[in-house]
């Protein structure tokens, strides 16, 4: 007789491999793990999404030929001198300190080739960043590292940090290995101890009082700059809407797609909304309140393409910033470097522990052997490559649906692939008219 | 000698004309009359000026000073001097929550008691308070020091880097990772400096006072720790 035929061994799909390496790597160590970058889990996002184009009663315009516009006006509520953007994508604040020197460099040379901002991040501003940002945005975080009113004034725009969307509601950490002299004496503090950013700021507490600290940011730069707000997407229609309240020129959501430099995976996988999910609501928050193009929305989270920048356009937003995929055109994930990534235990395209210092590409770390790999010109250029290609990605589609400037994009253009993505966008279901949770089935 | 009334010249007009001051100047002091709690009053100063400030002030008074003496007769809001870089404020009477934070050079004296979160993050500031401080007082606070002659609330010094607190009168709490220190004699000099700097000179005994400090346990994550976060 035959064996008696055996069913084929099956993996759980709750407790997949990856669920079970976690449980085996938390009892040897009995620490939750701490990584970078965004969510790596599946979410909704603008892959959902499809554009109409132009038919019968749309009229295409002319790829080449006919002008589609891409320049964008930051912070004309308030200051005296806004910023002008030669295109829509905008580069997010990332620090000195997670990331090398050349980094920053190459970020700061890309954008400006473009024609548009960089923004500092925790631990201050470096003159090589304001020497090759032509457009530089100073953040203002929590644990002020760095902060100082000479770089204030010489900034472009001031962006208050709220949250971020890897961790809305977390602080920072930047662990002892990364901590260089020059690091540890930009932020006032002894090398090679770990540096907690906290999570809250020292000195206001809630919007009231928001207002007031930026009353103050505003007297200190005689109202000249742009303020813009930073939250991570979580409460969008509210946060934007007392962001306005607290007299923001801008406000920025990043949506839980946004890397950070470190943070625990829990944090990056399960507090947050994804980007897809959060553009509506500030919209309507803005649309509520008369502020609609008059505060400019900035979102970030997963962008990658031109398409997913034609998309949040399309949903209300006046630009995007861009960190994680700034990061891959300099070089960050770049295969060329599989036999260190391997080495790491990791393979190119996975490498998430940017917190370790250990970055084979020359970006995140402070070792100065794997941060001369990083060559800042070369960098530049493959960032401003990039960011090239998004703009006209981004014309390609806008002139397929007609419009003569990206911003005039609008929801009406969209459709969507799935009920999840029709609901959070508020576009209709492909084929059909229905919008879950606003019209009938 | 300037003397501007706040209840008559916009407060942007204020700031604006001392920010715009040549280098030279010969108007080197001010004096601000009705400030009436407003914010923000001196806030960005980046000369060696004079200010006096006749009446209460509102938040952030003389935020990120550079250079400026800022003497403020009357009370202070929320985070005055706070960033300060360099310079001389000086409150008559209480300040309110998160007094110098996160300082980064400078001195702040304040003559009554300071609320919560005073010097909280300081990075580098010196802080005399006659009175009292309230609680989370030097949170994580990175360097500079923090003199109280009166007592300190709960849990002074919590996360605590490399600051120096000297409190002369009772801690109701110590925060995590923050210890009682041995006041050696180089503590009092260097107590004793500060304090003749702040206009206490040969007032006021050092050796009165305690000194708190980082235990140094929490620098760097461990996870046998973290019960004590």
């Amino acid at each position: 007789m035959d064996a008696t035929p055996i069913t084929k061994p099956r993996k759980s799909a709750t407790f997949d491999d990856y669920a079970l390496s976690e449980i085996r790597r938390a009892a040897a160590t009995g620490i939750y793990d701490i990584r970078g970058g965004g969510a790596k889990r599946k979410l909704p996002n603008f892959d959902d999404l499809l554009f109409l184009g132009a038919s019968m009663s749309r009229y295409p315009l002319e790829g080449y030929r006919e002008k589609c516009s891409t320049d964008v006006w930051l912070g004309t509520r308030f200051a005296e001198k806004p910023i002008h953007l030669k295109i829509p994508v905008t580069i997010a604040g990332m620090s000195f300190g997670s990331l090398s020197a050349q980094a920053k460099e190459s970020l700061g040379r890309g954008a400006s080739t473009m024609g548009t901002s960089t923004t500092t991040g925790d631990g201050g501003m470096t003159e090589e960043e304001r020497g090759h940002s032509s457009i530089l945005v100073y953040q203002l975080l929590p644990s002020r590292y760095g902060m100082n009113p000479d770089d204030l004034r010489r900034a472009d725009a001031i962006e208050v940090v709220v949250g971020q969307g890897a961790k809305p509601g977390g602080g920072g950490m930047l662990l002892g290995q990364k901590i260089s002299d020059r690091v540890a004496e930009m932020r006032t503090l002894p090398k090679g101890i770990d540096q907690r950013s906290a999570c809250r700021h020292p000195d206001w507490t809630g919007p009231d009082d928001l207002e007031i600290k930026i009353q103050e940011l505003r007297e200190i730069t005689d109202w000249q700059i742009p303020i813009y707000i930073k939250v991570g997407a979580s409460r969008p229609y509210y946060d934007v809407a007392l962001a306005v309240k607290a007299g923001a020129d801008v406000v920025v959501l990043d949506g839980m797609q946004g890397g950070t430099a470190a943070t625990q995976e829990v944090f990056i996988e399960h507090i947050g909304l994804p980007l897809l999910g959060a553009i509506r609501p500030a919209v309507e928050a803005l649309q509520d309140l008369g502020m609609h193009r008059k505060v400019q929305l900035v979102v970030s989270g997963g962008i990658r393409t031109g398409a997913d920048v034609a998309k949040a356009l399309a949903l209300g937003a006046d630009a995007v910033a861009i960190g994680t995929a700034a990061l891959a055109a300099i070089g960050d994930n770049d295969p060329k470097y599989e036999e260190d990534y391997q080495k790491l235990g990791t393979t190119a395209g996975a490498y998430d522990d940017w917190h370790e210092g250990n970055c084979p590409a020359g970006i995140s770390t402070q070792i100065p052997e794997l941060a001369a790999r990083l060559d800042p010109e070369l960098g530049g250029r493959r960032l401003a490559n990039y960011l090239s290609v998004l703009t006209l990605e981004t014309q390609t589609i806008a002139r397929a649906c007609g419009k003569s400037h990206v911003h005039n994009l609008e929801p009406e253009d969209l459709v969507a692939l799935t009920v999840e993505a029709a609901a959070m966008a508020q576009v209709p279901l492909a084929g059909t008219t229905w919008i879950p949770g606003l019209t009938g089935a | 000698m300037p003397e501007i009334d706040l209840g008559v010249t916009p407060l942007r007009e204020l700031n604006g004309a001392l920010h715009k001051l040549p280098k030279d100047t010969n108007e080197t002091h001010w004096v601000i009359e009705n400030p009436a709690g407003q914010h923000a009053i001196a806030a960005g100063l980046d000369a060696p000026l004079k200010v006096e400030i006749k009446g209460p002030v509102g938040y952030y008074c003389a935020g990120m000073n550079k250079l400026a003496t800022v003497q403020i007769h009357g009370n202070a809001g929320v985070g005055v001097a706070e960033n300060m870089m360099s310079g001389f404020v000086h409150v008559s009477g209480d300040a309110s929550q998160a007094a110098g934070a996160t300082g980064r050079g400078g001195l702040l004296r304040i003559d009554g008691n300071a609320s919560s979160r005073c010097g909280i993050s300081m990075k580098g500031i010196d802080i005399v308070v006659k009175g009292s401080v309230g609680h989370m007082s030097a949170f994580m606070a990175q360097a500079g020091n923090l003199i109280v002659f009166g007592d300190a609330g709960d849990a002074l010094g919590d996360s605590i880097y490399e600051a120096r607190l000297f409190i002369r009168g009772d801690v109701k709490s110590l925060g995590a990772d923050c210890i009682e220190k041995e006041m050696r004699d180089e503590h009092k000099s260097a107590l004793h400096n500060i304090l003749s700097k702040a206009g206490f000179n040969g007032e006021v005994d050092p050796g009165e006072f305690r000194r708190y400090g980082s235990a140094r346990q929490l620098y760097n994550f461990n996870v046998d720790h973290a019960g004590e976060y």
